[in-house]
């Protein structure tokens, strides 16, 4: 029991220490060029949270990111690593905006939820493929997932600029009924574009670790992630498993584009790179060490990071560069967490220093 | 257009694209050889190309025509220094090869358009540089005829120099006892171990060769292609270099050869209206012909394309 204890213990030091050691490397560079990181910190958490508005922008910001991180979490307790969380969120993004625009007489009832299940199924079938081929074949779902990444890239941008539009780089906005929006929520937060999204976000936080923790089905999906030989012993299916989890995976990373796509900006445009959301997602995943409440904490972190970073040029003249490197070394940390856990073993005398990697 | 210069328009522009892919695949074929999984190439080349274009802008009035080219150099040292943080992370402290990776890139457009605003008045993209790499003849080949003009007039010289490098690289690989180390040590480290090699040394080594080519890579992309720095200057290369690697089968010279055909492929988006036949092709197929190719051959519908045993295991010494 008490092992037990320090066991969870350790297992929190490290995130928390990670982004204590993440910001103080971003308050080193900020002094390194001349900076007060004092005063651009300060600005960050003011543009973050100083007002209905700015906590309303990182809520709407928060949303998306924890979706897609419990996307990742699932596919991760299987034992995958989904790299292509920014190809599957843009397909959903564009599938989820495409139905909204194609049928704009059909009342909202039908429309909206017509169209976030076809962003979900698009995104799911978009790692559906990674999964399939590794179920089947066993071709490795990371180089699989990144090269889907590249392709639903160019497919999205030429679908805008040939299909969706006549050679322009963005959508119309989709119709009013379609949207995820809601007057009396943004006019809360200050005319921000926060929106359905959010409470979208904390029901699939909840059924994610129902579906979790509950069900036979996320069972054996964290068994297969533990021991997938143990696990086709005691009868479960491996293909259909590894299929399902990036199957889910997926749908919810679709999820969180559908919510850009009806909800932060109604339209889709051309994008110059692989959305970043993705990646940022897998951030928060990683952090929050997998777990719902984990994410959701890391979620919000790094949405604060972000939304507030964006006002540190105006507030205190840091390029807002600086939060993308504190959230690079946060991961650089979590990702390194033998060097946490080494010191903390040396310090607490313990001399069996368990390895980094699962 | 006449048949010759339209080939020589074909060619001439597939090299000019595969040039960066070249080196960096390169580079990701010694890391991965070593046992390294390298996706953070794409990162290193943003660091390549961000240095050599700093480095460019600075210089380029001391060493004139040389600038790109020594351009390239402190482009691949710079990337040799970034790699580190994968070697350190992935060798010492055991960190997950994709997360260490995909720290990188994470870390290298942040930090570079960070530095990029300090050094050019808070400005998120640097000017155009006045030292291209721009347009040359190769000496001596330029002058047989038909193939000259094909191949080797009004060319690119850095793809040309990613071809040797190929060579060498493979030579290095295949043909040197540090090659056959270093493969070694991506195959089974334990083995490799015991019989006396310094495994840690050669994962190091594998992965600073990545940060050399993939960083000289970057600065290709920024000296030839952009002919500056901003965050789209590098836009998926490093991704695409990687899938040349697993298409040429961690061999430098498949990977050179896959690195070309990638390289054809996106040029041929770009100058295909000229041509009959591919411009009817909607340019979406030839975007996305790399990717697509990759996950085939991976899949192994083309010949199946496996990669070292040992390949993302991280390897702990024991006492």
């Amino acid at each position: 029991m008490l092992s037990e204890n320090k066991k969870t213990l350790t297992n929190l030091t490290v995130p928390i220490l990670s982004v204590v050691l993440g910001l103080v490397l971003g308050a080193l560079i900020m002094l390194g060029f001349g900076y007060d990181p004092i005063a651009g910190y300060q600005s960050m958490i003011n543009g973050a949270l100083g007002s209905p508005f700015y906590i309303g922008e990182t809520l709407r910001y928060a949303s998306p990111l924890i979706i897609i991180g419990l996307g990742f979490s699932i596919a991760n307790s299987a034992g995958f690593f989904n790299i292509g969380l920014s190809g599957q969120a843009l397909m959903g993004w564009l599938v989820s905006v495409w139905v909204a625009i194609s049928f704009p007489d059909v009342s909202g009832l039908i429309l909206l939820p017509v169209s976030v299940i076809a962003g979900v199924l698009a995104g799911a079938i978009w790692a559906g493929i990674a999964g399939v081929l590794r179920a089947y074949f066993g071709t490795s779902e990371v180089i699989i997932t990144i090269m889907l990444n590249y392709t639903a890239l160019h497919v999205t941008n030429y679908l805008i600029r040939n299909v969706l539009t006549e050679s322009s780089d963005a959508t119309a906005r989709i119709p009013e009924q379609a949207s995820l929006r809601m007057d009396w929520l943004s006019q809360l937060a200050g005319g921000s574009r926060v929106n359905a999204g959010l409470f979208i976000a904390i029901v699939v936080t909840i059924l994610v670790w129902i579906f979790m923790t509950k069900t036979t089905m996320g069972y054996e999906i964290r068994s297969v992630g533990m021991n997938p030989f143990a696990s086709q012993y005691a009868g479960m299916n491996a293909k259909k498993n590894i299929i399902l989890s990036m199957f889910i995976s997926g749908g919810l990373a679709g999820l969180g584009g559908v919510l850009e796509g009806m909800g932060t900006f109604n339209n889709i445009f051309v994008q110059a790179g692989i959305p970043n959301i993705g990646f940022d997602g897998m951030a928060v995943a990683l952090l929050g060490l997998s777990h719902p409440l984990g994410i959701v904490f890391s979620g919000l972190l790094f949405a604060m990071l972000k939304i507030g970073g964006a006002s540190m040029p105006l507030g205190s003249g840091v390029p807002t560069e600086v939060v993308d490197i504190v959230i690079a070394s946060i991961i650089f940390f979590v990702g390194a967490n033998y060097l946490i856990r080494f010191f903390i073993n040396k310090f607490s005398g313990k001399k069996d220093v368990k390895g980094g990697v699962k | 257009m006449d048949i010759v210069s339209l080939l020589q328009l074909v060619v001439s522009s597939a090299l000019m694209y595969s040039a960066p892919l070249i080196l960096t695949a390169l580079g990701g074929t010694f890391s991965e050889r070593s046992g390294i999984v390298n996706v953070g190439l794409e990162g290193i080349m943003v660091i390549g190309a961000f240095s050599s274009i700093v480095f460019n802008l600075s210089f380029a009035g001391q060493f004139g025509d040389l600038t790109p080219w020594v351009g390239m150099i402190v482009g691949g040292l710079f990337g040799v220094v970034f790699s580190l943080i994968h070697a350190v992370a992935t060798i010492n402290l055991r960190a997950d090869h994709i997360i260490s990776g995909t720290v990188v890139n994470l870390m290298a457009p942040a930090l570079a358009i960070f530095l990029t605003r300090i050094l050019y008045d808070g400005r998120g993209q640097t000017d155009f540089i006045s030292e291209n790499f721009g347009i040359a003849d190769v000496p001596l080949l330029v002058d047989i005829p038909i193939i000259g003009d094909i191949f080797f007039d009004n060319t690119y010289l850095p793809a040309f120099f990613g071809i040797i490098v190929a060579v060498l690289c493979w030579f290095v690989l295949f043909k040197t006892r540090f090659g056959l180390r270093l493969r070694s040590v991506g195959e089974h480290p334990q083995a490799a171990d015991t019989l006396g090699i310094n495994v840690y040394a050669m994962k190091y080594a594998g992965v600073m060769i990545s940060g050399l080519l993939g960083g000289m890579g970057g600065a290709v992309q920024a000296q030839l292609i952009s002919s500056q720095f901003a965050a789209t200057t590098i836009a998926g290369q490093g991704f695409m270099a990687m899938a040349a690697m697993i298409f040429g089968k961690w061999n430098p010279l498949g990977a050179m050869g896959a690195a070309i055909f990638f390289g054809l492929a996106q040029s041929l988006a770009v100058t295909g209206s000229y041509i009959p036949v591919i411009n009817t092709i909607p340019s979406v197929f030839l975007d996305i012909a790399p990717y697509v190719i990759t996950i085939v051959v991976l899949v192994g519908v083309i010949g199946r394309s496996e990669g070292p045993a040992a390949n993302g295991v991280t390897y702990i010494k024991s006492k």
